[in-house]
């Protein structure tokens, strides 16, 4: 069965869509992240334009994180506050995003750009992730493992406009998650991501964040971050397809569901060694798309609005 | 939109084949004028008709709206392709079917056919008045991989459709339309060639549009877009509270 989608402009199989959905939301929840990072590479490859992959991408990371946050939100694991702050940096780096990706656009490079930013990202996640799943597996087989101080104080802390988070039991500079929060607002305008791979370690390596609030919080930022790139994305570029967005989700949330629950049979190390090997193959994969040969080397595009 | 006119010179046509003198007479109709792009819409055929007295060839033509397209080139730069030169043409055709009752190249010399604009190699593109400086052999090679890549997309003649004549006198062949089309007013151009030259033509409007839900939404995108970007948002909280709420106690 296929269904026409209407800003893509091609026809594609509603299965097909629903079991990408439906696959990407069982890793993440078997694995606890987004998954936007895996869907967006999953759409281009099928052939969606890559700019309406990350339009598009970004609408359905609203709905899937508002999903996600309720859970956390009952258990108190939103710092509000901090929340806050990520979202004003979210607004700023993301409006700055979705400028960067209309003149890319323009030029005739938008496609290149994502696909490095996510070769980068990707390669560089993925490859901390196994070492740091080779380590931990390792270190488990040793007794007695040694844990290390909560977090340190270096210069970082030294910034002005101090403020006091209560919920993560933080004293410090406004300046750096509003940092934090810009940064991941461009990458997630750029690829349609939620960032939640590069903000939830930033929270626990750069701010010292207690884990228990730093999946809450980041998907409380993620909602509004995504919901400004989806509207910015719209107005710009007209590259968000709500028809393959809810698609994406109804088989989203049901492989989700599943997920969670395998996820609680197996171990954390296993589980990130096996999603960073994961994340290394679509990293693979779109590296080796830039550097082949391409079939023809020209391409062709139309103009709107000339 | 109006029949008569199509009457008209249908009636015309007739009273003009009564007459012994006049030998060129072609008459030709679309099965239908109107394709609509729907939710379920995945490429149609739409069958061209007609009847032509005394022998010739038949070429139909499809073609569709003019558009401004960028033809980029990529480089290898550091490793990674790039694109890194472009062309721009003003006036290429999104769309361009053939259907021809013997090879093209047996009906008529290319001279002809490019004067006509008949087949997708030849085919004439403006280009964009920054680019009118450049050689005629770089602009050669952008128009050639402009008609390249609009052949791998299937919306330039790909394999020219046979027309077949039945008994010296009807004709009819199907004509696809693809699902990547884009919306506008279409032609089809039927002609009538004998002895290598174009005779008769007769042309038939057809036009595409996004119909139903997913043109409700197109149009939505395009005329409204904060709004639509607003809907797009609450729609995805509302699913995603939803989706929240049915799979609370699961």
């Amino acid at each position: 069965m296929h269904i026409y989608l209407p800003i893509a402009e091609m026809s594609v199989n509603i299965f097909l869509i629903c079991g990408m959905g439906g696959m990407i939301g069982f890793l993440s929840g078997l694995f606890g992240v987004g998954g936007g990072f895996l869907m967006t590479p999953l759409l281009i490859f099928i052939g969606v334009p890559a700019p309406v992959a990350v339009g598009t991408e970004a609408n359905q990371i609203v709905a899937s994180s508002v999903s996600g946050v309720l859970a956390h939100w009952r258990r108190g694991n939103v710092d509000f506050k901090m929340g806050a702050v990520l979202v004003a940096g979210g607004f700023a780096g993301s409006s700055l995003g979705v400028f960067l990706f209309k003149q890319l656009q323009t030029v005739g490079q938008i496609d290149l750009v994502i696909r490095l930013c996510y070769v980068v990202f990707l390669g560089a996640i993925g490859g901390l992730m196994l070492y740091e799943s080779i380590r931990a597996i390792r270190r488990s087989r040793a007794i007695g493992a040694r844990r290390g101080k909560l977090h340190q104080h270096n210069w970082l802390h030294g910034l002005p406009l101090k403020v006091r988070f209560r919920r993560s039991k933080l004293y410090i500079s406004a300046i750096l998650p509003f940092g934090i929060g810009a940064g991941v607002g461009v990458l997630s305008a750029l690829m349609g991501v939620g960032g939640g791979f590069i903000m939830i370690p930033a929270m626990i390596y750069l701010l010292g964040m207690p884990t228990s609030v730093v999946v809450g919080t980041s998907l409380f930022q993620i909602i509004f971050v995504t919901a400004n790139v989806t509207f910015l994305q719209a107005v710009s570029t007209q590259t968000v397809d709500v028809v393959l967005a809810l698609l994406l989700l109804a088989g989203a949330v049901v492989g989700a569901q599943f997920g969670s629950k395998y996820s609680v049979q197996m171990k954390g190390e296993q589980l990130r060694g096996l999603l960073s090997l994961m994340v290394l193959a679509v990293c693979a994969k779109l590296a080796f798309d830039l550097v082949a040969r391409p079939d023809d080397l020209y391409s062709i595009a139309p103009i709107v609005g000339h | 939109m109006s029949q008569a006119p199509l009457l008209t010179r249908m009636l015309v046509l007739l009273v003009m084949s009564a007459t012994p003198a006049e030998a060129e007479v072609l008459v030709a109709d679309t099965s239908r004028r109107h394709v609509a792009i729907t939710t379920g819409f995945t490429g149609t055929d739409v069958l061209l008709f007609g009847a032509v007295e005394g022998a010739g060839d038949i070429v139909v033509v499809i073609r569709g709206p003019a558009e401004t397209v960028v033809v980029r080139r990529k480089q290898r730069i550091a490793g990674v392709w790039a694109n890194t030169d472009s062309v721009v043409f003003q006036d290429a055709p999104n769309f361009h079917q053939l259907a021809t009752s013997r090879p093209l190249e047996e009906i008529a010399d290319p001279g002809t056919l490019r004067q006509l604009n008949i087949g997708a190699d030849n085919l004439e593109f403006t280009p964009a008045p920054r680019d009118r400086h450049r050689s005629s052999l770089e602009i050669e090679e952008f128009r050639k991989a402009l008609v390249r890549n609009k052949r791998t997309d299937g919306l330039y003649d790909t394999k020219p459709a046979p027309v077949s004549i039945i008994s010296e006198r009807l004709f009819r062949t199907p004509v696809h339309f693809p699902a990547n089309m884009a919306t506008g007013n279409y032609t089809a151009t039927i002609y009538l060639f004998r002895d290598g030259a174009a005779v008769q033509l007769i042309e038939k409007p057809i036009v595409v549009q996004k119909s139903g839900f997913g043109a409700e939404v197109y149009t939505w995108a395009h005329d409204r877009a904060p709004l639509y970007g607003a809907a797009a948002i609450v729609v995805a909280i509302a699913a995603g509270w939803l989706a929240g709420v049915i799979f609370r106690n699961v």
